[in-house]
C-alpha cells in the first residue's frame, strides 16, 4: 500500500463509491481505497467512516465484518472524518432502534422532534431533513477556504446532541437548531454529505487531506 | 434561513443519450448525458435525475455505466428512475454512484419492494415515482406503464401507504401537464405534499419560471423537477433560482 493512502472504511452500509470518487477528486494522485479489511485501515495514513441507512443496521454490520476495533484505534491516532451515520456512530447513544454507538465521543443521536416540524407558513417541515442548508461554522481548518453559511447537502432524520459543547464546529436549523460537525484533536465528523456537496463539499474533503492535527 | 428549496433537472435518457436532447451552445455533444449533468451541476443544480426510458432490457446496463461516469464527475446527488424492478437492481444502482433510486410501476405491482428495498439500502435512498391524472374535482389516480393503465388508486391514499412502506421521497408527476408547458398541477401538489411528512418533488407542465415558484409556494413542493425549459436553453438553473429568490424562495445560489 502506497505511503499516505487514504481509506475509506466499507461495512456494506452507503454509497462509498460517492465517497471514494469526491476523495479521489482532490488527493492529487494519493491513493484512495475502499477497504473492509482492519489491517489496511491501520496502515492508512487518513481513514474516512462514511455511512448511510439505519443506525443499528449499520453498527450490526460493522461488528459482523470485524470492523469495530479498526474504527476505535483509527479515531483514536490518525486524521479521521465521520460522514453522516459514521459521525453519529460516534456517539454513545442512538435514539434510532435504541443501540450504543462507538462511545468515542460524549453525547446521544435523537431524531427531529415531530413538535417542532411546523414552517413559517403553517406547512409541514418534512423527515428526513433533505436538501441544502446553511451550517453556521466555529473556527477549524476543515472549513479553509469555505465561506461561512455556505450550504451543505443533507438527508437524515437524526442528528447528534454532544454531551460537550467543546466538541461543536458546525450547527444548522432545521425546526430546531442542531449540531452538524463535531472535531476533537485528530477527529473530525459532519451530519451532511461532503461528497455532494458539489465546490465547498470537495473543498472540505481537500482541507481534510490536508490537514495535520 | 434553512433548507432551501431544490430546483431538479431531469434527462431522459436511452440507448446512453439524452432524448429530448439540449441546446447548449457550446456542448461537444449535446446528447452525452454526462456532460449535459456536469453543465447543471456548474450552474449550480442541487441535484439531478436520470430517467432510463430504455425499452428492451438488454441495454438496462447502459445506464450504469453512464451513472459511474458521472459519480467521477458530478459531486451532487444523482437519482436514478425506470426500469427498477428488484433490490438487486437498486444495489446495482447504488453501487454505480447513484444516491437514489426511483421506483413508480414495479413499486405499485409490488408494494413489498418499497419496504424491501427502504430496509435494505435506507429510506433516504428510495424515491417513489408517481403518475397521476386528475379522474374528479379534487381526486386523482395513479397511473402505471408510462400513465397507460389506471390503477384506480388514490394518488393521495398511494403517497400515503408508500412513506408507510418506508419511500425517503416523492416524485409526482402529474400526467394532465405533463409536456403542456402550462404548469404544475397545483392542486394535486399541495393536497400530497400536505398528506406526507415525507419531501415531495413536482413534476409534469413546467414552462417558465414563475410555475417553478408556484410549485413551492402554491404547491408546498420541496423541490421542483423540470427538463426542457433548460434543456432548450430556455433558461438556466442559475436564473430559475434567482427568479424564485426574488419571490421570496429560499435557494442555494
Amino acid at each position: 500500500m502506497p505511503a499516505g493512502t487514504i481509506a475509506v472504511i466499507d461495512y456494506g452500509m452507503g454509497n462509498l463509491r460517492s465517497v471514494s470518487k469526491a476523495l479521489e477528486h482532490v488527493a492529487d494522485g494519493r491513493s484512495v481505497v475502499v477497504t473492509a479489511d482492519p489491517a489496511v485501515v491501520a496502515a492508512a495514513e487518513r481513514v474516512v467512516f462514511p455511512g448511510q441507512g439505519a443506525m443499528p443496521d449499520c453498527m450490526a454490520e460493522l461488528d459482523a465484518r470485524g470492523l469495530r476495533q479498526a474504527v476505535i484505534d483509527a479515531a483514536a491516532s490518525k486524521p479521521f472524518l465521520g460522514i453522516c451515520i459514521g459521525e453519529q456512530m460516534l456517539f454513545e447513544h442512538s435514539e434510532e432502534g435504541d443501540v450504543p454507538g462507538l462511545g468515542i465521543l460524549p453525547g446521544q443521536v435523537r431524531r427531529f422532534p415531530d413538535a417542532a416540524m411546523a414552517a413559517a407558513d403553517g406547512s409541514r417541515l418534512k423527515v428526513p431533513h433533505m436538501g441544502w442548508n446553511e451550517v453556521t461554522q466555529t473556527a477549524h481548518p476543515i472549513w479553509s477556504g469555505i465561506a461561512q453559511d455556505a450550504r451543505f447537502y443533507f438527508v437524515h432524520s437524526y442528528f447528534v446532541v454532544p454531551a460537550d459543547e467543546a466538541l461543536v464546529i458546525g450547527r444548522a436549523h432545521y425546526g430546531v437548531p442542531f449540531t452538524c460537525a463535531v472535531a476533537r484533536d485528530n477527529i473530525v465528523a459532519v451530519q451532511f454529505h461532503p461528497e455532494k456537496s458539489a465546490r465547498d463539499g470537495l473543498q472540505l474533503l481537500a482541507n481534510f487531506l490536508a490537514w495535520r492535527p | 434561513m434553512g433548507l432551501a428549496k431544490r430546483i431538479i433537472p431531469c434527462l431522459d435518457v436511452t440507448a446512453g443519450r439524452v432524448v429530448k436532447g439540449t441546446n447548449f451552445v457550446d456542448l461537444r455533444d449535446a446528447g452525452d448525458p454526462v456532460e449535459i449533468a456536469r453543465r447543471y451541476d456548474e450552474q449550480g443544480a442541487d441535484e439531478v435525475t436520470f430517467l432510463d426510458i430504455t425499452a428492451s432490457s438488454d441495454q438496462r446496463d447502459i445506464i450504469l455505466h453512464i451513472i459511474e461516469a458521472c459519480a467521477e464527475q458530478v459531486f451532487i446527488p444523482l437519482t436514478v428512475g425506470g426500469g427498477v424492478r428488484k433490490v438487486e437492481d437498486v444495489r446495482r444502482l447504488l453501487n454505480a454512484g447513484a444516491d437514489k433510486v426511483s421506483m413508480n410501476t414495479a413499486a405499485v405491482q409490488n408494494p413489498d419492494l418499497v419496504a424491501e428495498a427502504s430496509a435494505k439500502v435506507g429510506s433516504q435512498c428510495i424515491v417513489v415515482a408517481i403518475d397521476a391524472k386528475q379522474v374528479a374535482p379534487g381526486r386523482w389516480s395513479v397511473f402505471t406503464h408510462g400513465g397507460r393503465n389506471d390503477t384506480g388508486m388514490s394518488a393521495i391514499d398511494w403517497a400515503r401507504r408508500v412513506e408507510e412502506l418506508g419511500a425517503g421521497e416523492i416524485l409526482l408527476t402529474s400526467m394532465d401537464r405533463d409536456g403542456t408547458k402550462n404548469g404544475f398541477d397545483l392542486g394535486l401538489t399541495r393536497a400530497v405534499a400536505d398528506a406526507v411528512k415525507i419531501p415531495v418533488i413536482a413534476s409534469g407542465g413546467v414552462g417558465n419560471l414563475q410555475h417553478l415558484a408556484d410549485g413551492v409556494t402554491q404547491g408546498r413542493a420541496d423541490a421542483v423537477l423540470a427538463a426542457s425549459i433548460f434543456h432548450f436553453g430556455e433558461y438556466t438553473v442559475r436564473q430559475a433560482k434567482e427568479y424564485m429568490r426574488d419571490q421570496g424562495i429560499e435557494v442555494r445560489l
